[in-house]
């Protein structure tokens, strides 16, 4: 084991260098361990609180049709949740310990999540904007320096752009219907709209980690790039729904090549990823009951598990003379 | 160590068959109480679109792996037989089919 960190931090340095995947049983430096572990964990845990806000129109989604949909959808959730967190796994990271942080409070999700959902136009507008952004935002992840967090990436976003679809035609047929189902839309529109552009992160200037994950090659992009793309792409999807993007300020300009927007208040992503959301307490609240109630369930199968190992091999009470 | 600790599930890794013919590739781990419990949860998290025709499931503690750190050392022993390359043996270009 004689200086095995100097080699490590070489070979470490290497890979990064080459555009190669640090795979899990690497050496790397603890800050990038770390870093890995809450972005992750982060994202982990913002899938599975984002099963909450869509979750609660699955009973009165209003056709068959649209309830498998949103099942579909919110099942995908769970199972991004899911691969996120066995990839934190590989980090050496244990997954009752990062629910336990989540629940206390002690590791973070999405901002967006704490917003409700107050029709069932948004649904479709959480498809098309949050899942959107969520896109622009994992794509360039799919190439993220870690291996397994870019596998289990590369498995999402083929995944997302079923979920963003759906909501873009759920959107289209309402904006097809009654005055008040487009109102409904432009409502919706009009409230995920500024949330949508603050899943981007702080901006540039104001990003302590930017740097850090930039030179580790963990983000590939930084915040203001990827929120820009993300107007852009956004505005001609809108002219072709038919509702307007509640900005005064937004407008194409010729000389960028790309649109300019309005100043985001970031007091209030502050305010909400501080605690102060419309939903916080709910969404952790339903968390640690969900939690809570399935112990005896996780608790149960494990008895059951050994139990049954015990009969297998022989050495249950039971079955000794 | 805590009750709760010692109700976690263990960790197993998968792997899916994508279609007949080709070989089990690991796709990622999940916890899971016993081996067919994680088979289940295999199926609905890792092929919920047609992604595969057959799961493995084996415990992660099971599985016993090269380290990272003798890579050099581990795999020299190949490194050196350039002679086990076709391309290692110069063939006139006049000579077909080989």
């Amino acid at each position: 084991m004689t200086d095995l960190g100097a080699d490590g931090a070489a070979v470490f340095a290497g890979t990064i260098e080459k555009d190669q995947r640090v795979e899990p049983r690497d050496w790397m430096p603890e800050g990038y361990r770390r870093t890995m572990i809450r972005q992750i964990a982060q994202h982990a845990h913002s899938e599975i609180i984002g099963m909450q806000p869509e979750g609660e129109w699955i009973t009165r989604a209003p056709s068959l049709r649209r309830k498998a949909i949103l099942l579909a959808k919110v099942q995908d959730e769970a199972g991004h949740g899911l691969y996120l967190y066995s990839a934190a796994e590989t980090l050496g990271a244990d997954r009752g310990d990062l629910t336990r942080r989540l629940i206390e409070g002690r590791q973070k999700y999405s901002s967006i999540f704490n917003y409700p959902t107050l029709s069932f136009a948004d649904v479709g507008v959480i498809g098309w904007l949050v899942d959107g952004a969520a896109i622009c935002n994992q794509v360039p992840l799919c190439r993220s320096s870690y291996g397994p967090y870019a596998r289990a990436m590369i498995r999402i976003c083929k995944e997302e752009s079923f979920h963003q679809r759906q909501g873009y035609e759920l959107l289209m047929t309402m904006m097809r219907g009654t005055p008040e189902q487009r109102d409904m839309v432009q409502d919706a529109v009009n409230r995920w709209w500024w949330p949508s552009l603050m899943m981007f992160g702080p901006p540039d200037d104001e990003s302590p980690n930017t740097a850090q994950s930039m030179a580790w090659k963990i983000k590939r992009h930084t915040n203001d790039e990827l929120r820009q793309r993300f107007v852009d792409m956004s505005v001609p999807q809108a002219e072709a729904l038919g509702v307007t993007l509640p900005d005064a300020d937004l407008r194409w300009n010729a000389a960028r090549g790309q649109h300019d927007f309005g100043a985001i208040d970031w007091s209030e992503l502050k305010r909400v990823i501080s605690g102060d959301g419309p939903c916080n307490a709910q969404r952790i609240a339903h968390r640690r009951k969900a939690d809570e109630d399935g112990a005896w369930v996780r608790e149960a199968a494990a008895a059951h598990a050994a139990r049954r190992r015990d009969v297998v091999e022989g050495t249950s009470k039971e079955a000794q003379p | 160590m805590t009750a709760e600790i010692r109700h976690e599930w263990p960790l197993f890794e998968v792997f899916v068959r994508a279609k007949r013919g080709l070989n089990h590739v690991h796709v990622g781990s999940l916890r899971a109480a016993d081996h067919e419990m994680a088979l289940h949860h295999a199926r609905d998290l890792y092929t919920r679109r047609n992604e595969g025709v057959s799961i493995w499931v084996v415990k992660s503690d099971d599985v016993v792996s090269s380290s990272p750190d003798d890579k050099e050392a581990f795999f020299a022993p190949s490194g050196d037989k350039v002679y086990r390359h076709p391309t290692y043996y110069a063939i006139p270009d006049s000579v077909p089919h080989i």
